[in-house]
């Protein structure tokens, strides 16, 4: 199951800011330079603020946001191909950077002569495109038209081959953006077939996608970038989660908006803990006991209602699992104060990450006063099979005959 | 799915070894941009190579005809001592235009693969001088078809200046490709500069026509006649070359004065300038790669 492990760091960035200027008119003329001097109108914009990502080795991060929200800059940042405007980006190892497919491609050159000029470009010498161009020119499925100029190839043609490439260089890290499963059907499905061959042979990927289904089938981790900054880094399934969150997409269409705070109380943290009031902890086996303290307030003002907290445990997909709640009566009482509310559960036969939402209703009415949901993730792990529940069985097998 | 975790040491190694493939690694990517310019260039041409003979020979019949009938210059083989200075400007003037537009002409690869992008203006280069390579024979050719016999010893003098003219070249070409990328009139500035540049050498008049024209009639010092060659490399480049395959110093013209085509019959002349050329081309190729590597982190972005 997608466990964090800690693996050596392939890829370190800290502290990545990306300043672009966007000049109304920008001196790239000699002739402007002098005229308007330096201080010509430019708007700043902040592609990247402040990112800290660190990639271990073998993992396979699936990098999700809005349109515009810093992804492929990112990208290029960790690629080399950006300078960041501040903080520092390390990776260790032979780095691919798929960006574009077919970036190097010339449409006069032969298809033949494009493989050993992108292939250079991607860092390989001619005795390795040598070994490796049989491979090259059978993953393309381009055999008989390799020696036509590449111009003459239809759309489809030209990434098989480009996509070819880049799979058979061979990098330690492979940085892709948008181009993981390209071509006919059929064609996608050998990408992901050799993206998996990538994964298993302890490769660490980074690629951008608006595809969520691909993160949470083929990704250890996903990373939601919005506005330049991390939103949310861990669980792939959480963030999608997160990301149909900001993009809106996480309601079915005509749901009603769900009421955040109509006031009175604020809910501050949710810990998970071994102990009761002891430090945060992420991982728990069946059968422990989970204690989760939450921090209310309820904010002073000239009602203060008395309130019944609810915690939902959710898992992948925001799917609630399971539910606990204030008993009858022992509500929050109706004064202004700060709370520790305690709860302590036996964690179930559960598989994977959860998180917890909590929401205070209004005892006579039940009426949500304030929702909040803690993106930190709590991972339980029970079994070895996939499956969201670990459920014992048992299993018998009989020869047809005996049972007939 | 998690990788076994490799070992520091077992990284460093990997490192090293890596660092040695690299430079290997450059020059076969270099070659093959290079390659890949000279397919494209004469891709669906019939004639193909033939073509980068063509535009100097072209050149070369029409400024023989115009010194040798419309200015009555009258030195024997004049054809030969033109060829041989026009080649040597033609390969620097194209290939520091070819480098100069270099990085821009390919903002497609900058901005998306990651490359040692200093291969970008080499490729330039490395343009002109296989199109050099290939115009060299041909120059050898005439002139032993003109009976122009150059295997002697100042034959020799074509290494060292053909050496010059690779680093001043590269070193140019280097610097313009980096400053075209933040400001792009350096193309256009370098193409008028290869106009004005072409006559301050001695390429179709006599070399020993400016030592006259320097002291004699401008009465200035001999020193500035020195100076000519020494604050400019491609005077150095292109003298040395003409002295490697024309070889006759003076002449005597229709009128029976001696006079002085080469710029001058020694070598020591030659030697001190190349030396003098090609220290000054390591000096602005060094700035020239600083400037390139301090440069290059913003290419994607401005380009």
């Amino acid at each position: 199951m997608t466990t964090p492990a800690t693996p050596p760091p392939v890829i370190v960035a800290r502290g990545v800011s990306k300043k672009f200027l966007t000049h109304t008119s920008k001196a790239t003329q000699l002739k402007e330079r002098f005229v308007k001097g330096r201080g010509g109108a430019t708007v700043e914009f902040w592609a990247l603020r402040d990112v800290d990502v660190v990639v271990g080795e073998g993992e396979t991060v699936g990098l999700i946001g809005p349109n515009g929200a810093g992804k492929s800059t990112l990208l290029k940042v960790l690629a080399g191909i950006l300078r960041p405007t501040a903080g520092e980006v390390e990776v260790h190892g032979r780095i691919a950077s798929l960006l574009e497919l077919g970036a190097g491609f010339n449409g006069e050159l032969s298809g033949r002569e494009n493989v050993y000029l992108n292939a250079a470009l991607l860092g390989l010498a001619r005795r390795e495109v040598d070994r490796l161009f049989p491979a090259i020119l059978e993953f393309s499925e381009q055999a008989d038209r390799i020696d036509d100029p590449v111009k003459h190839y239809s759309s489809g043609e030209y990434v098989k081959l480009a996509f070819s490439i880049a799979v058979h260089v061979d990098p330690d890290v492979l940085l892709v953006d948008e181009v993981l499963a390209v071509g006919d059907e059929a064609f996608a499905r050998k990408c992901l077939a050799k993206i998996e061959e990538f994964q298993q042979a302890g490769k660490t990927i980074l690629f951008v996608t608006h595809s969520l289904d691909l993160v949470t089938s083929l990704c250890t981790r996903g990373i939601v970038v919005d506005r330049g900054r991390v939103q949310y880094d861990g669980d792939p399934a959480f963030a999608v989660g997160t990301l149909r969150k900001i993009l809106g997409t996480d309601r079915p269409v005509g749901a009603p908006e769900p009421v955040a705070q109509i006031g009175g109380h604020v809910v501050h943290a949710a810990v998970a803990s071994a102990t009761p009031g002891g430090p945060r902890s992420g991982r728990f086996s069946a059968g422990d006991t989970l204690h989760l303290r939450l921090d209310i307030e309820a904010l002073p003002g000239p009602t203060v209602h008395a309130g019944d907290v609810k915690v939902v445990f959710m898992g992948a997909g925001d799917i609630p699992v399971f539910s606990l709640r204030t008993p009858e009566g022992s509500s929050l009482p109706p004064r202004a104060g700060r709370y520790c509310v305690d709860f302590a559960v036996e964690v179930p036969r559960l598989n994977g990450a959860f998180i917890v939402g909590v929401q205070v209703d209004e005892p006579g009415t039940g009426l949500p006063i304030t929702a909040r949901r803690f993106d930190s993730a709590i991972w339980v792990e029970t079994g070895e099979l996939p499956g969201l529940l670990d459920v014992p069985a048992t299993v018998e097998i009989h020869s047809a005959e005996a049972v007939s | 799915m998690v990788a076994p975790a490799s070992t520091g040491p077992d990284r460093a190694s990997l490192g090293r070894a890596r660092a040695q493939a690299q430079s290997r690694i450059r020059w076969e990517l270099l070659s093959q941009l290079v390659r890949k310019d000279l397919k494209v260039k004469y891709q669906g041409s019939v004639l193909g190579f033939v073509w980068s003979l063509a535009n100097p020979l072209f050149l070369l019949g029409i400024y023989y005809v115009i010194f040798t009938y419309v200015f009555a210059q009258d030195a024997p083989d004049y054809h030969v001592y033109l060829m041989a200075g026009l080649l040597a400007f033609t390969a620097f003037s194209q290939g520091v235009s070819g480098a100069s537009v270099s990085v821009v002409g390919n903002a497609g690869l900058v901005k998306k693969v990651r490359f040692p992008l200093l291969v970008l203006p080499l490729s330039g280069v490395g343009f002109a001088l296989v199109q050099l390579g290939l115009q060299l024979p041909v120059l050898f050719l005439i002139a032993l078809l003109s009976g122009v016999n150059f295997l002697h010893l100042p034959f020799l003098l074509l290494l060292p200046a053909l050496v010059v003219l690779v680093v001043f070249t590269t070193a140019l070409g280097t610097l313009v490709a980096a400053l075209n990328v933040r400001y792009r009139d350096t193309s256009h500035f370098v193409e008028l500069t290869m106009l004005i540049w072409f006559w301050l050498n001695p390429i179709l008049y006599a070399a020993g026509y400016v030592q006259s024209a320097l002291t004699d009639r401008l009465g200035w010092p001999d020193w500035t006649y020195d100076a000519y060659f020494l604050l400019n490399p491609m005077a150095t480049v292109v003298s040395t070359v003409q002295r490697a395959v024309y070889q006759d110093t003076y002449y005597v013209d229709r009128n029976g004065a001696t006079q002085q085509l080469l710029a001058d019959g020694g070598y020591a002349f030659y030697l001190r300038n190349l030396a003098v050329a090609l220290a000054l081309s390591c000096l602005l190729l060094w700035l020239a790669r600083r400037t390139f590597n301090r440069m290059q982190a913003d290419f994607a972005e401005e380009l």
